[in-house]
């Protein structure tokens, strides 16, 4: 096994990009989840951007066209959600794991004659001189448009939540719909365009998947990205710095254990494949051994129906 | 002088129940206004209709002579009508300034408002940090949040939903003196309530609300808690006949008890110890959250500790769970109707098998014996006279008083030896609390010993023999009920937080 291989610089570069899709779909769970609503459907609607977004990729030729279809379509499927769940007081987590399994069925269908094509390039920026710099060069400077998207949206999201009107009345419709009706908010209305966020941000990390990192349309291409989305959200404790942590502690493990394979490590691929999930599983774990601490963070009406009774 | 707020004609009815029927009655700048009746008299609709909930099927309401019918409480607040809320209105990871700023329309920024809630509660002498979590409040200090909330809008008309029912008797008096000077400032107050004696205290007329109708007004100042109470009722009262206590052996012996709470805003056990006597009512007292709920999870079975913390009829049991303890003479029954001491969706007939079937044998290899449960389900009924169509309706459909004496009948029906309760008589109707209080008594005078736990002074002083107060988790000494006085006891509830207040 030849470890030089690795080059330090290409394997943060490298994990960045693999981390991005799910920090984007952790990004607007959490904020889901802020509102008191539990979506397990972020794997379907991470899907249904994927496939929608590639398809508007390559039929324009624009890649943002397809960012941008790849997060409208994300956010049209969150609404079947939403209405069950909202409107008509289904069971949302059965209402989410049908999103799921829904999102992945209707994916396949419509990229059915999609595969084996390539999009359109989407390519790094290149600033004169900084991006030409040894190291920090390609770290800072070097990475493709929706990478600072991403940070830039996790640091609108902290704000959003932390410092803005709007946000506190998020949180309080999390915290409690019952007191949030009996002020006068609109706790539906609210939960609503939560979702709605939530749909559109997983959907644009489903196409970051089929446009940038793959890039290639592939039936079931998300390989249980939106549940790691799901696990990083707990991770967080419901933060969106932590949320960067959490996604790129992943995509770190993922791409180290690719960089691995290929250096020849005399362990079977297969079992270098499962690290990213088990590191997930043991984290969780370990979050989950300090229950005061979370329970603290987490929205007390998680998951909770909420039926006006006035 | 034209009131500030007239009611006339309001009507509205639900499916199956008409809330308020024709309810008219008017309030006058600077009076303090009690609404008074029993739960489900309609109290909490025509609250809701004023602040902008819920909106009157018919009937018309003045504000300063102008026609108000306010859509949503924003536009009850914008024309200077606030309300403290009873319950659900706080949020508790969130702090006091964002807790504020969540009820107020036009909040300024974080800094600014904090310095307005400072000197707005120095100003009404309430005292309160703005960073704190609302969760790591008191009752106390939460009620003064909502009412801080209330008086930065410069309220015309406040209006009050039981605020006293959480409070220490020394919290209550700092409150008290706040709404006097809002009065004295010409802050219209309406004050719902069915504690008699603070609305003699405090209100200059009251409009008296049964079955949604009002069946009376008079000047509480010059009628009795007695004469008051029959009105709202429509019937006599007979109050408890207390009989002369006479210790009996010791059946329950609770030796430092110690039991770490679970519940990050819960309150750990520390050391409670104490010894319950045949024929003995021994009442607990205590500001909610202080180890009520950690109490009778211990003593229940529900929560384990030391064999040797526990003692009945000289057996160690701490370690044994709800049914051994059953099956042993200790039964309990928790504060919560609806989840805890009672499954909401299932029967009342369910709901008796669950705590009944091993003192009550209605079960046999593991089959249920139904016929045998649902006779004893209407036993229960019958002799407590809970109103329901059947056995078979679910638990959730019986009104908060009748739920109760189904709970509490449900355990006294399996004659126990201990029998410990909490919250007895919460949120339940003055007749049904007389005759829930009544079975406790006639428990004891059989040979059992009850353990009541609850935060109503007037009901522990009405039935109590022995006396102890639980504050922070730790048990005061037992000592005799006859010449304790309601001050005494605040202060032990109290602890520091009195000296907090009243600063």
């Amino acid at each position: 096994m030849d470890l030089s291989s690795i080059s330090p610089v290409t394997l943060i570069v490298s994990l960045m990009a693999a981390s991005t899709p799910i920090l984007l779909a952790a990004l607007g769970e959490l904020v889901v989840e802020k509102s008191g609503v539990l979506n397990l459907g972020v794997e379907g609607m991470m899907i249904i951007g994927a496939v929608c977004g590639f398809i508007a990729a390559v039929t324009t030729g624009s890649p943002w066209l397809g960012f941008l279809f790849g997060a409208i379509c994300g956010a049209a499927v969150s609404m079947i959600f939403a209405v069950l769940t909202q409107y008509l007081m289904a069971n949302q987590v059965a209402t989410g794991l049908g999103l799921t399994m829904f999102g992945l069925g209707l994916a396949s269908l419509l990229g059915h004659s999609y595969t084996g094509i390539n999009p359109p390039a989407f390519s790094q920026i290149h600033i004169p001189v900084l991006s030409d710099l040894p190291v920090v060069g390609r770290i800072v400077f070097g990475h493709d448009p929706m990478i600072y998207f991403s940070l830039a949206l996790t640091f609108a999201i902290w704000y959003f939540l932390t410092r803005t009107r709007g946000g506190l009345v998020l949180r309080a419709v999390g915290e409690s719909h019952d007191a949030a009706h009996a002020l006068g908010y609109k706790v539906i209305r609210i939960r609503m365009l939560a979702i709605a966020f939530g749909g559109a941000c997983a959907g644009l990390g489903g196409a970051y998947l089929s446009l940038v990192r793959v890039p290639q349309w592939a039936e079931g291409m998300t390989a249980g990205a939106g549940w790691i989305a799901l696990a990083i959200v707990v991770f967080a404790s419901w933060k969106p710095g932590r949320a960067i942590i959490g996604a790129y502690l992943f995509g770190g493990v993922t791409v180290l254990q690719l960089n691995l394979q290929a250096a020849g490590l005399a362990i079977s691929p297969a079992y270098l494949s499962m690290t990213p999930y088990l590191a997930t599983i043991i984290v969780l774990v370990i979050m989950a051994s300090d229950k005061k601490r979370q329970s603290l963070n987490a929205p007390a009406s998680l998951g909770k129906t909420f039926f006006a009774s006035t | 002088m034209t009131p500030l707020l007239h009611l006339s004609g309001l009507t509205k009815a639900y499916p199956g129940v008409v809330a308020n029927d024709n309810v008219g009655f008017e309030i006058a700048p600077g009076e303090v206004h009690a609404l008074l009746g029993e739960n489900g008299a309609g109290k909490s609709t025509l609250v809701k209709m004023i602040y902008g909930l819920v909106r009157p099927d018919s009937g018309e309401m003045r504000l300063h002579g102008q026609v108000f019918a306010p859509h949503e409480p924003r536009e009850a607040r914008a024309s200077g009508v606030a309300m403290v809320f009873q319950h659900f209105s706080l949020f508790e990871a969130l702090s006091v300034a964002e807790n504020i700023a969540l009820g107020m329309d036009d909040a300024p920024e974080t800094d600014a408002l904090s310095d307005e809630i400072r000197s707005v509660s120095k100003k009404y002498g309430l005292t309160l940090d703005p960073d704190r979590m609302v969760g790591d409040l008191s009752a106390g200090e939460r009620q003064r949040v909502e009412i801080v909330r209330c008086l930065l809008q410069n309220p015309k008309l406040l209006v009050m939903d039981e605020p006293t029912s959480v409070l220490t008797p020394q919290e209550v008096d700092v409150l008290f003196e706040t709404l006097r000077r809002l009065r004295d400032e010409g802050t219209s107050i309406l004050y719902i309530s069915h504690k008699l004696e603070e609305i003699r205290t405090i209100c200059d007329n009251a409009t008296i609300l049964r079955l949604g109708k009002v069946v009376g007004t008079c000047v509480p100042a010059e009628e009795t808690s007695r004469t008051m109470a029959e009105m709202m009722v429509g019937t006599e009262l007979k109050s408890p006949t207390k009989r002369p206590y006479k210790p009996g052996r010791v059946l329950l012996d609770v030796k430092n008890l110690q039991l770490p709470s679970k519940d990050p805003f819960g309150t750990s056990l520390r050391d409670v110890s104490f010894s319950l006597h045949a024929g003995e009512v021994l009442g607990v007292a205590g500001v909610a959250g202080n180890g009520q709920d950690e109490l009778l999870l211990a003593l229940s079975g529900e929560e384990l500790t030391e064999d040797a913390a526990i003692t009945l009829k000289g057996i160690a049991i701490g370690s044994k769970g709800p049914n051994h303890r059953r099956l042993q003479g200790l039964l309990a029954a928790p504060e919560e109707r609806l989840g805890h001491a009672a499954a909401p969706d299932m029967s009342l007939t369910e709901n008796a098998l669950l705590t009944g079937h091993a003192r009550q044998r209605l079960t046999n290899k593991g089959f249920v014996k139904w016929q045998a449960t649902e006779n004893f389900a209407r036993a229960i009924i019958q002799r407590f006279d809970v109103r329901t169509p059947g056995a078979s309706h679910a638990a959730k459909s019986l009104s908060g008083g009748n739920l109760q004496k189904f709970v509490i009948g449900r355990e006294i029906m399996q004659r126990p030896d201990v029998l410990v309760v909490n919250q007895p008589t919460w949120g339940v109707d003055a007749s049904a609390a007389a005759f829930i209080r009544e079975a406790l008594l006639e428990l004891a005078e059989q040979g059992a010993g009850v353990l009541v736990i609850s935060q109503d002074l007037d009901e522990l002083m009405e039935i109590s023999d022995t006396f102890a107060v639980l504050a922070e988790g730790r048990l005061s000494r037992v000592r005799s009920a006859s010449g304790v006085t309601i001050e005494e006891i605040g202060l032990l509830m109290g602890g520091t937080e009195v000296d907090h207040a009243a600063a």
